[in-house]
């Protein structure tokens, strides 16, 4: 059985840069956010991935993107994330950052999906990231299942297999358990821990096939109109930190860790 | 079986058969983003003509791409300072509120740096001018020029990050629709076919995007443009053997530093007297400061990141550096070779422009500028020969392509700069005489090319300050711990050691990590190879490791060079600091397309 496949995931900075909080005049924001690389958000990528592993062996599959961002940062990750896999992009058009409110980010995302004509609630799997990278608010994915009617939704899933037309899922729980489900169908909303596969390579040529709907789809993407009332953020900081690097190849780990334990303890 | 996505997509991945467009771009520099910018422009600006049709996809817009090496195509390095007279000619109404991190020149000096430590190697007229002037100078150890020569100044010009800039270019550019900019993508090679240039082959999968038009603006060490030099040969005199490596770091300036946005310093002088130095404040309290380290600073144990450090802690640039925060670090190679180095500017299918093109000017300092302007001045005769239906041959690139070149400024000032730093093979005196003689004279007197001489052997550079056996041991110490000998022997010769702040003053593995954020993918081959070891085995003088800005090149077994590309910045030095050669003009060392690098978008 063929799956539609809507995988909701925004931009993060890129995980290698330094962050800073700083207070803007709408609030706290990042400090030089706009200059900051960004990258798909790396929670809701293993969910990308994850989509086209499932999509790859059930022919017919779909793979849309969903996905609130500010547009030209969008764009310029997109061109890097198209190269990746096959999907079709809908971009929604507004902040990109952790400082806005999961409720009105999951009613906009809701409303993109339900916008989609032709979707079939008896394929339609919901995918994004567990957590997002710029902050860790865990309900976004659950929201949107919510706002969509779907009820079956599973946090923090490691793997997903199909069996006799069921969805057996493996899920993070508290104290380190794995807990394994079994949905006997579709619809279902999956938000994603790191799944198991790697980052797959580029791949210019689809690439350049994705980035034919996808400019006009970025170029005609709509403001969110997200209001931020009654949510504020009264604080942000980053914790302390101390660095001292030191790079070297080859050393036992024992010896790794003995040393780590001689800096922690001064 | 195919599957098909709504958007038409195949989510069982597509087959590899060649791509087709009209106009390929190797590289997003400065040179492409004029290119690209200049060209997007003209295809959208409202004319009564037919709009131009791609001829490689009849009935479509032209089908132009470019593919850049680097993960995105903000992770340039340079420093910049620039009259940008094309970037304006472009932008006549450029607002630099929209740009992060630009500013316009606002004051501007030429600072000579003394040697507050006595380790710099100063010839003996250079220590006695040394005494006069350090009565005329401030308690800083630097003194002020009291004019900056002409050809030097950058006034009513910008100062940008590179990175913000080719972000803001690159973005317009896309949001046109009319080009696509492709990050992480590297070529490999040009694609030959008898005997024009029909395309380029990506490195990634091999995949072939064939192309009436390759253009090649990949830089001043990039891979496709070294192997159309190859085949094509340069033209007759023509060598590129003037380099340098730019290094440079973005700071947090602190509370304390008074200096005003827009401020620009030029330093000669210090650490070493060929090593010139920069400062330039961008808006929020953040600078750039770095160093370049050229090819004629005759020294076995040429370093890049040491000397950055001396540099930023001359007390003349300390003082407003001191309590300051590094954001951002990075590293580049310059072609310094000038229109001694202009190669082939175009063949049957192909053009080259920017650096790799030989468009910097050494006398003025100024790479960026020009290379936009090599890249704006091709778009136009691009746009001409589409507008009047003609192919992209040799002659007809020669004649609405060079010909603009060779009527520009571009052309004029680089004609005056060509002999402007072969003083600096006969020394110093007369590496800043031939500089002052070909500025003021505007090119008619100067000094004539000697030929390059090898490397000395560490003891003879050393004699009189080490002796033979305090060379050997520090040598045989660093072998066996794997590291270079620049820290050890410039310690050894009187520069004090850098006591690190964790801030600023970091080692060279922090700056990597905190300043350049660099990566490498994965499961890739490494792009530096030794191409004969026994040539490095038996080589005496290890430039490649000395050099290397990312200490990504490291002494191995028997204190031969290894390569780990987790910590290349592919800055390129590694391949013009390799004191052997092959084959005449072709060093030990292969550098090759591939991803990764830099991760800083401030550079
Ligand atoms: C530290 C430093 C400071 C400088 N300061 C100044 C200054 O103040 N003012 C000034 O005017 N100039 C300055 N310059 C010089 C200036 O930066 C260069 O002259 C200019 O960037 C050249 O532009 P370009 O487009 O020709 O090449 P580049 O900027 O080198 O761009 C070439 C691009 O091609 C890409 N590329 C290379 N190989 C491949 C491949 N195989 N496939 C795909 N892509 C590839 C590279 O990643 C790169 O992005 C400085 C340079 C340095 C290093
Ligand atoms: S790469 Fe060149 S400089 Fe380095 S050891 Fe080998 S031959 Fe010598
Ligand atoms: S190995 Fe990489 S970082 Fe080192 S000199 Fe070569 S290109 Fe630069």
């Amino acid at each position: 059985m063929p799956y539609q496949i809507i995988v909701c995931g925004g931009i993060a900075p890129d995980p290698l840069q330094t962050l800073e909080p700083a207070m803007g005049p709408a609030g706290p924001a990042l400090k030089n956010e706009m200059m900051l690389p960004a990258v798909f958000d790396p929670w809701a990528a293993h969910a990308l991935y994850e989509a086209a592993h499932l999509a790859r062996q059930f022919p017919g599959s779909s793979i849309r993107v969903v996905t609130l961002a500010p547009k030209a940062k969008l764009q310029q990750v997109m061109m890097t994330v198209a190269q990746k896999l096959p999907f079709e992009l809908i971009p929604i058009d507004g902040p990109g950052g952790g400082f806005t409110d999961a409720v009105e980010v999951s009613k906009v995302l809701a409303q993109a999906i339900s916008a989609i004509p032709g979707i079939d609630m008896s394929q339609f799997l919901l995918f994004g990231g567990w957590e997002s990278a710029t902050r860790g608010s865990g309900c976004v994915i659950p929201m949107v299942a919510a706002r969509l009617g779907i009820e079956d939704c599973f946090l923090a899933v490691d793997e997903l297999k199909i069996e006799d037309g069921a969805l057996v899922i493996k899920e993070r729980v508290e104290g380190g358990l794995l807990q394994v489900s079994r949905c006997s169908a579709p619809p279902a909303a999956l938000a994603w821990a790191t799944g198991s596969l790697p980052e797959p390579p580029n791949h210019p040529q689809t690439g350049m096939a994705n980035m034919r709907a996808m400019m006009p789809a970025l170029q005609r993407a709509k403001p969110a109109g997200l209001t931020g009332e009654g949510f504020s953020v009264p604080q942000a900081t980053l914790p302390a930190q101390q660095r001292q690097t030191q790079v070297v190849k080859d050393k036992p780990a024992a010896e790794i860790s003995r040393e780590l334990l001689e800096w922690i303890k001064g | 079986m195919s599957i098909e996505t709504e958007a038409g997509n195949d989510v069982n991945g597509v087959d590899a058969k060649p791509l087709d467009a009209d106009i390929v771009c190797v590289g997003f520099g400065p040179a492409s983003a004029g290119f690209l910018t200049t060209l997007t422009k003209l295809l959208q600006a409202p004319s009564t003509d037919q709009p131009v049709e791609s001829r490689a996809v009849p009935g479509m817009p032209p089908q132009i791409l470019c593919y850049e090496r680097a993960d995105d195509i903000a992770f340039g390095v340079s420093g910049v300072v620039t009259r940008a007279r094309a970037i304006k000619s472009t932008f006549p109404y450029l607002n630099t509120a929209e740009i992060p991190l630009s500013a316009r020149v606002g004051s501007e000096r030429l600072l000579y740096l003394l040697d507050p430590h006595g380790a710099s190697r100063r010839p003996l007229w250079m220590r006695l001018a040394d005494k006069v002037i350090k009565g005329l100078a401030r308690e800083d150890y630097s003194y002020e020029a009291p004019y900056i020569p002409p050809f030097l100044h950058k006034q009513d010009g910008f100062i940008f990050s590179l990175g913000q800039f080719m972000q803001w270019s690159g973005q317009q550019v896309m949001f046109s629709g009319t080009a696509q900019v492709w990050p992480g993508t590297p070529v490999s090679d040009p694609l030959f076919e008898n005997g024009k240039v029909a395309g380029v082959v990506l490195a990634a999968d091999g995949t072939e995007i064939r192309a009436e038009l390759t253009v090649v603006g990949d830089g001043p060490v990039g891979p496709v443009g070294r192997r159309l030099d190859e085949v094509y040969g340069m033209p007759l005199g023509h060598k590129r053997d003037e380099w340098a490596v730019g290094m440079k770091m973005v700071v947090d300036l602190p509370a304390s530093c008074t200096l005003e946005e827009g401020t620009v310093f030029h330093t000669i002088g210090y650490p070493e007297p060929e090593i010139f130095g920069f400062f330039y404040v961008h808006p929020d309290r953040v600078a750039s400061v770095g160093i370049f380290v050229p090819s004629w600073l005759d020294s076995p144990v040429r370093t890049g990141y040491r000397y950055l450090q001396h540099f930023i802690t001359h007390p003349a640039i300390w003082r407003h550096l001191k309590g300051g925060r590094m954001r951002s670090w990075g590293a580049k190679s310059l072609l310094e070779s000038g229109r001694r180095g202009e190669p082939r500017l175009c063949g049957d299918g192909y053009a080259r422009i920017g650096e790799g093109s030989g468009s910097t000017n050494v006398l003025t300092g100024s790479g960026v500028d020009e290379a936009w302007l090599t890249g704006r001045l091709l778009a136009e005769g691009v746009h001409e020969l589409w507008r009047e239906g003609l192919p992209f041959t040799k002659a007809n690139l020669e004649a609405r392509y060079v010909r603009r070149r060779r009527t520009s400024w571009l052309e004029k000032e680089s004609i005056i700069a060509e002999r402007a730093r072969n003083g600096f093979q006969r020394g110093i005196l007369r590496g800043f005489l031939g500089m002052a003689l070909a500025g003021f004279t505007s090119g008619a007197l100067g000094y004539n090319r000697r030929r390059d001489k090898p490397a000395r052997p560490l003891e003879e550079f050393y004699r009189g300050r080490l002796s033979a056996e305090q060379v050997r041991d520090i040598r045989a110490a660093c072998e066996k711990d794997a590291q270079p000998l620049h820290d050890a022997l410039m310690e050894a010769a009187g520069w004090p050691a850098i006591e690190f702040d964790g801030q600023l003053l970091v080692s060279h593995q922090d700056a990597l990590l905190m300043g350049g954020k660099v990566q490498a993918a994965p499961d890739l081959p490494d792009h530096v190879v030794f191409r004969d070891p026994d040539l490095c085995a038996a080589c005496t003088n290890r430039l490649c490791i000395e050099i290397c800005s990312g200490e990504a090149i490291h002494a191995g077994e028997n204190g031969a060079p290894v390569f780990d590309r987790d910590k290349c910045v592919h800055c390129g030095a590694c391949i013009w600091n390799c004191t052997q050669e092959v084959a005449p003009g072709v060093s030990n060392v292969a550098f090759c397309a591939a991803p990764g690098g830099l991760h800083s978008a401030e550079n």
